[in-house]
């Protein structure tokens, strides 16, 4: 493949207002669309504003929409278009532009730090801790969240429905209460703190429909509806009386 | 101009990857209001690229292991140019500091008897790493984060204000560490990358953790903070850097495609049983064990393959040499045109293991591989070859305190701080390094601010100068009325960087750099950016520059100065190892800023003798190969 002329149309504003604009850029082999706008800034709008950071995907920084889907621009190859295809790339819907392409996340901030922390086995020394590598799996899937927020952009419930925020935590950080809760040697529940019920009467995951809509947009694949949010869902209410957990199992046909 | 607001702290972070977070910790536990400050979002630092491990003597995997091995592996890997002390402290606490991870919910690999689990790396005689898969970095970052959330908790339960003890300002810059009128640290000015707003914040201790210098390099496997703000912060703030000549390239990055050269390949890899191949198939490490390597490496493939099963009577495989072993070789291989189609070397797993344990051990490099260049490396090997990945030299600072030596108030922890590593660092050896002297930079930080050093108010001047200084990009047009575009200025330097001071040196091409430095810091005075100073990109760059230019001068100019090759710091035109050189170390500080010369002097010191009880510890047939003559008798 040799180089070639995309057209690109990329978001700019701030929060009083913005518009596509349209941009005509080379691309070579091999690039992803961050590498684009990085030609962008180099050689036509050099105070485009972009967030990023590792460009490997590590981070979780560069997440926006591109043609209209969540996605982190630096895993996003230029070969899934076509050469004529117009590439549109927008800030993340869910969250108030500060400029161009970076949103404030603070949202995020705020909710992570609504989650009650690890509570750590009394009476255990720091180098007795013992777990199974069967038992830390588990947890260590959501581990693998990079934090790029492509889930709590794309999840209905708040993603037009601002007033739902206040009393959402959003996938991410549901998925992190299902991590404490499934973390071997967590002693919240001796101290007395019920996480799953927090998670029900805190964090809103009765808000959550397990649409799936935040797994298919994980980067990392974590499979936070069936993994995480499902068997807390399971967890914090009697069966009979959250409908969605029954449908939940209907659709998924998970073993008992 | 706009009045700077000010804020009042006892502790500030700059920089909020390892270092940083686990400063902040131990600094806002022992009582200090700290404020950390840092160019990205809270929990996407550097750190999160660190893939393989976190290198500790627990002997989860080898009861043979302990601090004195981890410290000769660490002597070992960095020539003995070491600061020795940092050598011991780090090989002494670094389990203590793993094993507190898990108290606040880090959650690594386990053994099979429930231990955490323990893998080989490159230099490390026994199997040394705590790892989770291949994301450790992600892991360490985000237990310091939720820690520090945990820690808000607290605070909020106590004032009911989450941020009244410990707070983080995100995408913020510093710009300069200000002093008080005695020459005593007293703040930093920052700005808010988001609406180009400055501040003061004003403590009588920071603490620099700002991570590395990569990004003056064009192939490099760091992110884009890397820009050596740190480094350049402690040299105006009248520090010295020590060891600057030390570069080290990661023997695997990425070669292809070019938008992701660079990208890191961890040694996990190898750790694993990953083999390298030139383009006639050849596992050609067998050929490039250096002379005081010979003893500790396998001679076949077969006892290296051996080894992996059996470590106690088999030596490990060349693949598994120090970074800097590894990276020459596979220069060299290409050079000698027997390497792959895309310039670099083959890496190989596909043969070596199923494809369902490459999944599960590799799970990153699985993905990167198939993400970004099409490659199943579960089928077919990966192309590697060496990119710029670390930077040994850093501030010069006591080993105990991790305090800046000359500037008092000043602490520097991580990859910025130099000596730890001597001239070449092993891998695993950085994320135990963030921890062991993050906390203890937070600690001696947190001592130092509630003791007698006065808080005077730092003088208006120095705040309006700092301002003055930052604004400058936007009425950049030099004498001749044009203003140079920031974006050319970094390619250049990177260009620079890499060709002419790169992985092998020569005498010739390290001047020529050094002209073209000079040529770009008068082109960099004139750099200009379009626009306001709201989320503006160009002007963050512009002002970066500043920082590039200075830590680029300090490796040229050091580089030339050392003529040995020893570690990250390789000479064609002086290929040996001189005993003399060892005890000796370079210094740069600041010159006059408009000297001719350039803005780096250089001064030589030579180092302490290695403490007798630790140089015991090595036999006296492998000190013969470092030492000079009178360090042996001493």
């Amino acid at each position: 493949m040799t180089g070639y002329d995309a057209s690109f149309r990329v978001w700019r504003g701030d929060p009083d207002g913005g518009a596509l604009k349209d941009f005509t850029v080379e691309v070579n082999e091999g690039e992803v669309v961050l590498d684009i706008i990085h030609r962008l800034q180099a050689t036509q709008a050099p105070d485009l504003a972009v967030r990023w950071n590792c460009k490997a995907g590590k981070c979780g920084s560069c997440s926006a929409e591109i043609n209209g889907r969540p996605r982190l621009m630096c895993m996003t190859r230029m070969s899934v278009f076509s050469r004529e295809e117009v590439v549109t790339v927008t800030p993340l819907r869910a969250f108030p532009v500060v400029r161009d392409l970076v949103t404030d996340v603070s949202f995020n901030y705020e909710k992570a730090r609504e989650v009650p922390s690890f509570v750590p086995p009394p009476g255990v020394a720091p180098d007795e801790y013992r777990m199974q590598q069967i038992d830390v799996e588990r947890s260590q899937e959501f581990r693998k969240c990079i934090e790029c927020f492509l889930c709590q952009d794309t999840c209905h419930v708040v993603r037009d429905h601002e007033e739902n925020k206040t009393a959402f935590a959003g996938p991410r950080f549901l998925m992190r209460i299902a991590e404490l809760d499934m973390h071997p040697l967590d002693a919240a529940e001796e101290s007395g703190l019920d996480r799953k019920r927090t998670a029900q009467e805190d964090h809103g995951l009765g808000y959550c429909n397990i649409t799936k809509c935040c797994t298919e947009v994980c980067p990392e694949q974590i499979r936070i509806t069936d993994n995480a949010l499902i068997p807390l869902k399971e967890r914090a209410v009697d069966r009979k009386y959250d409908p969605l957990v029954w449908l939940g199992d209907k659709i998924t046909r998970r073993r008992s | 101009m706009t009045q700077a607001e000010r804020q009042q702290w006892d502790v500030v972070v700059v920089g909020a990857g390892g270092a940083g977070l686990r400063a902040a910790i131990e600094a806002r536990e022992r009582g200090a209001r700290t404020a950390v400050i840092c160019k990205s979002l809270f929990g996407k630092a550097h750190t999160v690229m660190a893939e393989g491990g976190i290198a500790a003597s627990m002997g989860n995997a080898n009861a043979g292991d302990n601090w004195q091995v981890h410290f000769r592996d660490t002597m070992r890997g960095g020539k003995f140019l070491n600061q020795w002390r940092m050598a011991e402290l780090h090989a002494r606490e670094a389990p203590d500091r793993v094993w507190e991870l898990e108290t606040w919910g880090a959650l690594f690999d386990r053994t099979k008897d429930g231990r955490i689990s323990q893998r080989n790396f490159g230099g490390h005689e026994y199997p040394r790493l705590a790892h989770v898969g291949d994301r450790t970095g992600l892991e360490l970052i985000r237990t310091l984060q939720q820690k520090i959330v945990s820690l808000q908790q607290e605070d909020f339960r106590d004032c009911g204000d989450y941020e009244a003890r410990l707070k983080v300002f995100q995408e913020c810059t510093v710009t300069r560490v200000l002093k008080d009128d005695e020459g005593r640290v007293g703040g930093t000015f920052c700005y808010e990358r988001e609406s180009g707003r400055f501040f003061v914040l004003e403590a009588p201790a920071v603490v620099l953790a700002t991570g590395g210098i990569g990004k003056s390099f064009k192939v490099t496997s760091n992110s884009w903070e890397y820009t050596g703000d740190g480094h350049a912060l402690a040299l105006l703030a009248g520090a010295r850097l020590v060891n600057m000549e030390f570069v080290q390239f990661h023997p695997t990055g990425m070669v292809w495609p070019p938008s992701v050269k660079g990208i890191l390949v961890t040694e996990s890899v190898r750790g694993d049983g990953g083999v390298l191949r030139n383009s006639d198939g050849e596992r050609f490490m067998f050929d490039y064990v250096p002379d005081v390597f010979k003893d500790k490496y396998a001679e076949s493939e077969e006892e290296g393959d051996r080894w992996y099963e059996d470590p106690d009577n088999n030596r490990r495989p060349p693949e598994l040499l120090p970074r800097d072993e590894v990276a020459r070789a596979i220069n060299s291989e290409v050079k000698a045109g027997r390497g792959s189609p895309h310039g670099g070397v083959f890496l190989d797993v596909s043969t070596r293991m199923p494809a369902e344990t490459i999944r599960r051990r590799l799970p990153s490099m699985y993905h990167q591989f198939k993400e970004l260049a099409d490659v199943d490396i579960t089928a077919e090997p990966m192309e590697v070859g060496p990119t710029c990945h670390y930077v040994m030299g850093g501030v010069a600072v006591e080993s105990d305190t991790a305090e800046a030596i000359g500037v008092p108030g000043l602490f520097a922890a991580g990859e910025v701080a130099g000596g730890m590593h001597g001239s070449n660092r092993l891998g695993g050896n950085s994320l135990s390094d963030l921890l062991v002297f993050g906390r203890r930079a937070g600690l001696y930080a947190a001592r130092y601010a509630s003791g007698p050093a006065a808080r005077t108010p730092v003088p208006d001047a120095q705040v309006r100068a700092a301002a003055a200084e930052a604004l400058r990009p936007f009425s950049g047009a030099d004498a001749g009325g044009r203003a140079e575009n920031p974006y050319t200025l970094h390619q250049e330097l990177q260009q620079t960087m890499n060709d002419l001071v790169g992985i092998i040196r020569r005498e010739e091409e390290m001047r020529q750099a050094l002209r073209k430095l000079a040529e770009l810091r008068l082109r960099a005075r004139g750099a200009g950016v379009e626009g306001h100073r709201q989320f503006n990109p160009g002007w963050h760059l512009a002002l970066d520059l500043r920082n590039m230019l200075l830590v680029s001068e300090c490796v040229a100019r050091a580089a030339l100065e050392r003529t040995e090759s020893r570690g990250g710091h390789t000479r064609e035109d002086r290929p040996a190892m001189e005993r003399a050189w060892r005890r000796v170390n370079l210094l740069c500080r600041i010159a006059d800023p408009d000297s001719d010369e350039g803005q780096i002097a250089l001064e030589r010191t030579t180092t302490e003798p290695i403490r007798s009880d630790l140089l015991s510890l090595f036999d006296k047939e492998e000190l013969v190969k470092y030492l000079a003559e009178e360090e042996l008798y001493e």
